[in-house]
């Protein structure tokens, strides 16, 4: 599990550049944002959690076509499916490799971007929890997605339509603590909920995602 | 004689050739009189004037949305247990009428919310979430469209549903959590008996909602035996070699 780990960051962070990009198009969204609602930094700050929820997510999303696509075209996720590890197992490795390469950075680049947003400064703990405690939500529910359409050509804009539903609880509680955290509310109801989709799907999702693997394989 | 005889294609188009005509004839005369009652035979509410009488509509499509989506969630069990072909075929043709009924409610929602509410949309729990049901129901046709092999397509849809019922579930009242919400309240709380809903009102209401019940069936029914044919046909065309 360990070697697979390994193998799977360095590939993110070697190869084809897959490790920056979500990165990079998390900044550009939230650079992209003042010029389409305006400079007012009341309004900014206002919506800062929201539109930092949304361009971590969206910067995930993106993200996920590569996670299962490279390995199934050369292989290797045959390979592993054979392999005396259960390819739940795999699965899990693959989306704590994905939240590594993706979602971590997104957690530690985010409060910089809050600097763009103008985000109050009692948000930025809040925001931070609440990115760490979603975002591997946000890799294992991915990791289904991609496992569904990895067969499929061309399979991107159809694995945004699956997933982007099911994203919508970890957003609407995630975006809702930092939201309650910017404004100096008590957030830690949402952040409890958060903390019970992510250990939930964390648990349940990679059965879920080998099924629909295991299927692709056939 | 159980009732997995059916899941015999043959059998299963025997039966249901001699069911359809009868369905077709209920559903459509009590969709039509339910409607008909509804529009011009009841008074209008002393508030609503006469937009009320778009719950008619209404209220059985949205009923009829969320039990397609459980019913294919039934299919897609029994599928993925039973491996009955006619299950996953029953549940790929549900899936389009469930979208149609779906944008009714939408839809009609909307036209009724223009007037009473002012405004055609809110982000209310319930619209919110029938508008999150809608994009389920999208997601779910379309996966059955991409892929090709049918077998895998009904395996990957099947588990997409279940997966797809347990978020479904889950942002309903992930929902109700984030926003408060403009619309009311069911009228005919089904576990109490009561409702709030005057008898002239209910008999046409109940009527239509069996007729869009039954609309529904019968249309799964026929889309069934289409989908059935249609991978007969498929299956004819490979043994001439011709796919």
């Amino acid at each position: 599990m360990k070697a697979l780990l390994i193998r799977d960051i360095r590939l993110a962070v070697r190869a084809g550049g897959g490790f920056g990009l979500g990165l990079a198009f998390f900044l550009i969204v939230i650079v992209m944002v003042p010029f389409a609602v305006g400079a007012d930094t009341g309004l900014l700050s206002k919506i800062a959690p929201g539109v930092l929820w949304i361009g971590a997510l969206l910067a995930c999303l993106l993200s996920l076509d590569r996670l299962l696509a490279l390995d199934f075209e050369d292989g290797t996720l045959d390979l592993l499916a054979t392999a005396p590890l259960p390819l739940e197992a795999a699965l899990s490795v693959k989306a704590l490799a994905h939240w590594i390469t993706t979602g971590l950075p997104l957690v530690i680049a985010a409060p910089v971007l809050g600097v763009l947003m103008n985000l109050p400064t009692q948000g930025y703990v809040w925001l931070v929890l609440s990115l760490l405690l979603g975002t591997p939500a946000l890799s294992v529910i991915g990791t289904f997605g991609a496992a569904l359409t990895v067969g499929i050509k061309r399979g991107g804009l159809l694995l945004s339509l699956l997933v982007l539903p099911l994203y919508l609880p970890t957003l609407i509680f995630g975006a809702e603590a930092a939201q309650r955290g910017a404004a100096g509310a008590d957030a830690s109801t949402p952040m409890l909920l958060l903390a019970g989709i992510s250990a939930a799907t964390i648990a349940l999702m990679p059965f879920a995602s080998a099924a629909v693997l295991k299927v692709n394989l056939r | 004689m159980s009732l997995w005889e059916y899941a015999n294609p043959v059998k299963f188009l025997r039966l249901s050739e001699r069911v359809l005509p009868m369905l077709w004839v209920l559903a459509i005369s009590s969709t039509v009189v339910g409607l008909l009652w509804g529009f011009f035979f009841t008074p209008d509410d002393i508030r609503q004037g006469s937009t009320v009488k778009i719950i008619y509509i209404h209220v059985p499509a949205a009923l009829m949305a969320i039990n397609a989506w459980f019913m294919m969630l039934v299919a897609s069990l029994i599928w993925l247990i039973r491996r009955h072909h006619v299950s996953a075929l029953a549940a790929k043709a549900a899936a389009p009428v469930g979208v149609v009924m779906t944008l009714i409610a939408l839809i009609t929602g909307a036209i009724w919310g223009q007037p009473m509410w002012g405004t055609w949309w809110v982000w209310d729990p319930r619209l919110t979430s029938f508008l999150i049901l809608f994009l389920f129901y999208l997601g779910y046709i379309a996966l059955w469209e991409a892929i090709e092999d049918s077998d895998t397509a009904a395996d990957l849809t099947a588990v997409l549903c279940m997966v797809g019922s347990v978020f479904a579930v889950l942002s309903r009242y992930a929902v109700n959590f984030w926003n408060q919400g403009l619309h009311q309240g069911t009228s005919i709380p089904v576990a109490t008996g009561e409702r709030s809903v005057a008898d002239v009102f209910f008999v046409p209401l109940l009527i239509s909602m069996v007729g869009l019940g039954l609309l529904f069936f019968a249309l799964t029914l026929y889309r069934t035996g289409t989908e059935i044919r249609m991978r007969r046909t498929k299956a004819l065309l490979a043994r001439e070699g011709r796919n």
